[in-house]
C-alpha cells in the first residue's frame, strides 16, 4: 500500500454546505492554515451581512426620524440588561428548535415553509391537554405534551409531505397553504373545545405554574432552552455522522443519484418532513410549557419567518446556528422595548430580518466569484477603486 | 333550532345574499386576478416570485398614500402599480441578473413588504386608519338594468373592465406574439431562447418587472377599493394564493381568470352567508380557499405544472 502514504493529508469536510473545491495541501501546516483561512471566510460571510443589516436598518431609523443609537441600545437595555438576558435565553428556545428542524429539511433541499402552522397546532393542543394531565405525576405529564405537539407538528407535514413524494408538488405552496389551514384550526379549537369558560377573552385555561418546564437552578430560565440546545447537538450529530444525515445530504445535492445509488427517496422525503414537523412542534411545547402557560385566540408569534436567515447564515449547521438564534433572540427581546421606546411597530425588526437576508445573498454571491478565483468586486468597481489605489500598488510590486 | 336553520336555508337564495356574493367575490377576486396574471408572466418565463405577498403590500400602501392624500384614486392605482414594481426590482437585480436564490430572496421580499408598510404606516398614522371615500364607478348602459345581478355586476370601477381586457390580451399575446414566445422560451428552455439571439436576462427582467407592477395594482385595488382602508399585512396570504391560482391553471390567463374569481367568491361567502343569518366563525370561512386549494392539489397533483426552468436561474454559459 505505498500509495496511500503518498496520498497527503486532506482536510476534513468540515462543513458540508461549503461548496469549496477540494484543495490539497502541502504538509499538514498548509492544511491548517487553509482551514483556518476557509473557517475565516465563512465567519467573514456570515457576519458581514448582519453588520450591514444593522447599519441599513439605522440608516431607515434615521429617515424615519428616530434616533438609531437609542434604538439600538435600547435594544442592549432590553435584550441584555438587568436579567433581560434570561427572557432572552427563554425567547430563544423556541426560536432554536425551529431553527433545528428548518436545517434538518433544508439539508434536503426541501422547503418547508409551514411552520406557523405546524406551530400553533402543537401549542393549541398541549394547551387543550394541559387541564386533564394535573393529576398525574409533573415529569410524565410534561413527557407526554412535548411527544403531542412533536406528533401534531410532525402530522401536519403529512399531506405536503406525500404531495412532494408521490407527484413532486411544489412544497413551498403546499405547506404555506397548510399553515394557514393550521393557524385556523388553532383558533377553532382556542376558541371552541379548549376555550376556558370562566373568562371572556377567547383563550385556554392557564396551566399552573407547578405544572409549567421547572427552572434551571439559580436562574429564571426553563430548562426548555438546554432540551432545545441538547436537540441542536443530536441533530448536528445525526446530520453529519449518521447515515440519515448523509442520505439527506445526497437527496439534497442531487435527488436523481440519491434515487440511483438506492436511496428511497420519497420514504426520505417523507422522513425528513416529519422530523422537521416534530421539531417545530417540539419549540411550540417549550415555549408554552416554558413561558406562557395558555394560548389566547389570533396568537402566532410567527418565530419561524424571522429564523430563516440565520439558518442560512450558519450555512445549515445544527450548532453553528446558536450563536446566531442566541444573537437574534436579544435582538428580538430588546427589539419589543427599542420599538415602543420609538413609537413603531415591532414589525420593523422584520425589515432587519428581511435586510439579513438580501445582504446575505450578495455576500454569498459575491463569495462565489471569489471561491471560483474572480474578486469581490465585480470587474467595473475594482476598476474604479484601482485608480487611487494604483500608486500603493506599484509601490508594492516594485518592493516584490 | 331546527327551524331557525331552515329559516336561515330558505334565506340563502334570497336576493341580498346572492349579490353580495357575486358582487363580493368581484371584489375580492379583483386583486387576485391582477396578482396572479402577473404571476403567469413571471412563472412562464422561469421566474418563481415568492415575493408577490410582499409586492402588493407595497402596492397597496403606496396605492393607498397616493390615494389618500392626491385625492385621485386613478394615480392610487398608478403609485401601486410603481410600488409593487419597486419590489420587483430588487427581484430582477438580484434574481435575474446576478442569478441569485429566488426563493430566499422572494420571502426577503415578503419580510420586508410587510414589515416596511407596517412601519410606515405605524410611523405616520399611530393606531388610527384613515379611510377611503366610496370609489368611482363605470355603469355599463343596458347590462346594468338586468335585475338583481346587473347594479352589482355592471356597476365597476373602470379598473376592473380593464383588468379584463387585460386577461383577454394576455391569453392572445402568449399565444400569438413573438413576445409571447419568447416568454414561453425563457420559461421552457432558456439555452434555445438565447441561441434563437434572444436576451433571456432581458426577457426575465421585464416579465418580473410586469409582475411586480401587477401585484402592486392588485394590492392598491385591495386597499383602494375594496377596503378603503390600509392596514398592516391586510393581504393575509392572497399573494400565496396567487402563486397556487396561477400553478393550477398552468399560467393561462382564461383559466387564472376563473380560478381568482372562485377563490374571490370563496372569501366573500363570509358576508353574504352572515346576510343569510347562518353564523359561522370567521377562522372556518377564512380557511376555506386553503382547505379548497390543498384539496384541488391532491385531486389535480398531476396536472398542475410547472415550467422546468422555474426558479432556475439562467448563466450564461453555466451548466
Amino acid at each position: 500500500m505505498s500509495d496511500s502514504v503518498s496520498i497527503p493529508a486532506q482536510p476534513e469536510p468540515t462543513d458540508v454546505i461549503v461548496a469549496q473545491p477540494p484543495r490539497v495541501g502541502r504538509g499538514s501546516g498548509r492544511v491548517r492554515s487553509r482551514r483556518a483561512a476557509a473557517a475565516g471566510d465563512a465567519l467573514v460571510r456570515s457576519l458581514v451581512p448582519v453588520i450591514l443589516a444593522l447599519i441599513a436598518g439605522g440608516l431607515l431609523l434615521l429617515i424615519l426620524g428616530r434616533d438609531p443609537v437609542s434604538f439600538y441600545s435600547d435594544i442592549w437595555k432590553g435584550g441584555i440588561q438587568q436579567g433581560s438576558w434570561e427572557d432572552s435565553a427563554m425567547r430563544g428556545a423556541p426560536l432554536l428548535l425551529i431553527a433545528v428542524g428548518l436545517t434538518v429539511i433544508f439539508r434536503a433541499n426541501i422547503w418547508n415553509l409551514g411552520y406557523d402552522g405546524q406551530f400553533l397546532i402543537g401549542a393549541a393542543l398541549i394547551t387543550g391537554i394541559a387541564p386533564h394531565l394535573l393529576s398525574t405525576p409533573n415529569a410524565v405529564s410534561l413527557v407526554v405534551m412535548f411527544l403531542v405537539a412533536m406528533a401534531a407538528g410532525a402530522a401536519w407535514t403529512i399531506i405536503p409531505a406525500l404531495l412532494k413524494s408521490r407527484y413532486e408538488t411544489n412544497e413551498i405552496i403546499t405547506t404555506l397553504m397548510m399553515s394557514f389551514i393550521g393557524i385556523g384550526v388553532a383558533n377553532i379549537l382556542v376558541k371552541g373545545p379548549f376555550q376556558d369558560p370562566t373568562v371572556n377573552i377567547p383563550q385556554t385555561r392557564v396551566i399552573p405554574l407547578d405544572h409549567m418546564l421547572p427552572s434551571i437552578p439559580g436562574t429564571r430560565i426553563h430548562v426548555g432552552v438546554l432540551v432545545a440546545l441538547a436537540a441542536a447537538l443530536i441533530a448536528h450529530f445525526v446530520l453529519t455522522r449518521t447515515a440519515f444525515g448523509l442520505r439527506l445530504h445526497v437527496l439534497g445535492s442531487n435527488p436523481r443519484a440519491a434515487a440511483h445509488i438506492g436511496i428511497n427517496v420519497r420514504r426520505l422525503i417523507v422522513s425528513a418532513f416529519l422530523v422537521s414537523g416534530a421539531l417545530v412542534g417540539a419549540a411550540a411545547a417549550a415555549d408554552i410549557l416554558g413561558v406562557w402557560g395558555y394560548m389566547r385566540a389570533n396568537w402566532n408569534p410567527a418565530y419561524g419567518d424571522t429564523v430563516i436567515p440565520f439558518v442560512f447564515l450558519a450555512r445549515l449547521n445544527a450548532v453553528a446556528v446558536i450563536p446566531f438564534i442566541a444573537f437574534f433572540a436579544v435582538l428580538s427581546n430588546g427589539g419589543d422595548l427599542a420599538a415602543s421606546n420609538a413609537h413603531l411597530p415591532t414589525d420593523f425588526l422584520l425589515v432587519l430580518v428581511a435586510l439579513i437576508l438580501l445582504f446575505m445573498t450578495v455576500i454569498e454571491y459575491l463569495g462565489r466569484r471569489r471561491g471560483l478565483g474572480g474578486s469581490y468586486l465585480t470587474p467595473g468597481l475594482r476598476a474604479a477603486l484601482r485608480v487611487p489605489l494604483l500608486r500603493r500598488r506599484r509601490a508594492s510590486e516594485v518592493c516584490r | 333550532m331546527i327551524v331557525l336553520h331552515l329559516a336561515a336555508a330558505s334565506n340563502i337564495f334570497s336576493k341580498a345574499v346572492l349579490t353580495s356574493l357575486v358582487a363580493g367575490g368581484l371584489l375580492a377576486g379583483v386583486p387576485l386576478m391582477f396578482t396572479a396574471l402577473g404571476e403567469s408572466i413571471s412563472e412562464r418565463a422561469g421566474v418563481l416570485n415568492l415575493g408577490l405577498e410582499g409586492m402588493m403590500l407595497l402596492g397597496a400602501y403606496v396605492g393607498f398614500i397616493v390615494a389618500y392624500y392626491v385625492h385621485s384614486q386613478t394615480l392610487g392605482f398608478v403609485a401601486g402599480m410603481g410600488g409593487g414594481a419597486i419590489g420587483s426590482v430588487l427581484m430582477v437585480v438580484l434574481c435575474v441578473w446576478l442569478g441569485l436564490d429566488q426563493i430566499v430572496v422572494g420571502i426577503a421580499i415578503t419580510l420586508a413588504g410587510g414589515g416596511i408598510t407596517s412601519v410606515l404606516q405605524g410611523a405616520q398614522f399611530g393606531t388610527s386608519y384613515p379611510r377611503l371615500g366610496a370609489p368611482a364607478t363605470a355603469a355599463i348602459p343596458l347590462l346594468d338594468k338586468i335585475p338583481v345581478l346587473g347594479p352589482s355586476l355592471f356597476d365597476q370601477p373602470v379598473l376592473v373592465y380593464l383588468g379584463f381586457a387585460f386577461a383577454g390580451f394576455l391569453a392572445w399575446a402568449f399565444r400569438a406574439t413573438n413576445l409571447g414566445l419568447n416568454l414561453r422560451a425563457a420559461g421552457e428552455k432558456p439555452e434555445a431562447l438565447d441561441a434563437a439571439g434572444v436576451s433571456v436576462v432581458g426577457t426575465r427582467s421585464w416579465a418580473a418587472l410586469s409582475t411586480g407592477a401587477l401585484a402592486g395594482l392588485g394590492g392598491a385595488y385591495l386597499s383602494i377599493v375594496g377596503a378603503g382602508i390600509f392596514t398592516p399585512f391586510m393581504t393575509q396570504g392572497q399573494g400565496y394564493m396567487a402563486i397556487v391560482i396561477t400553478m393550477l391553471a398552468r399560467g393561462k390567463p382564461v383559466w387564472v381568470v376563473l380560478g381568482s374569481f372562485l377563490f374571490g367568491i370563496s372569501l366573500s361567502i363570509a358576508t353574504a352567508l352572515q346576510l343569510a343569518g347562518v353564523n359561522i366563525s370567521t377562522d372556518v370561512i377564512n380557511m376555506l380557499p386553503f382547505i379548497a386549494i390543498i384539496v384541488a392539489l391532491l385531486v389535480f397533483a398531476r396536472r398542475s405544472y410547472l415550467p422546468p426552468a422555474l426558479a432556475v436561474p439562467y448563466l450564461r454559459g453555466a451548466r
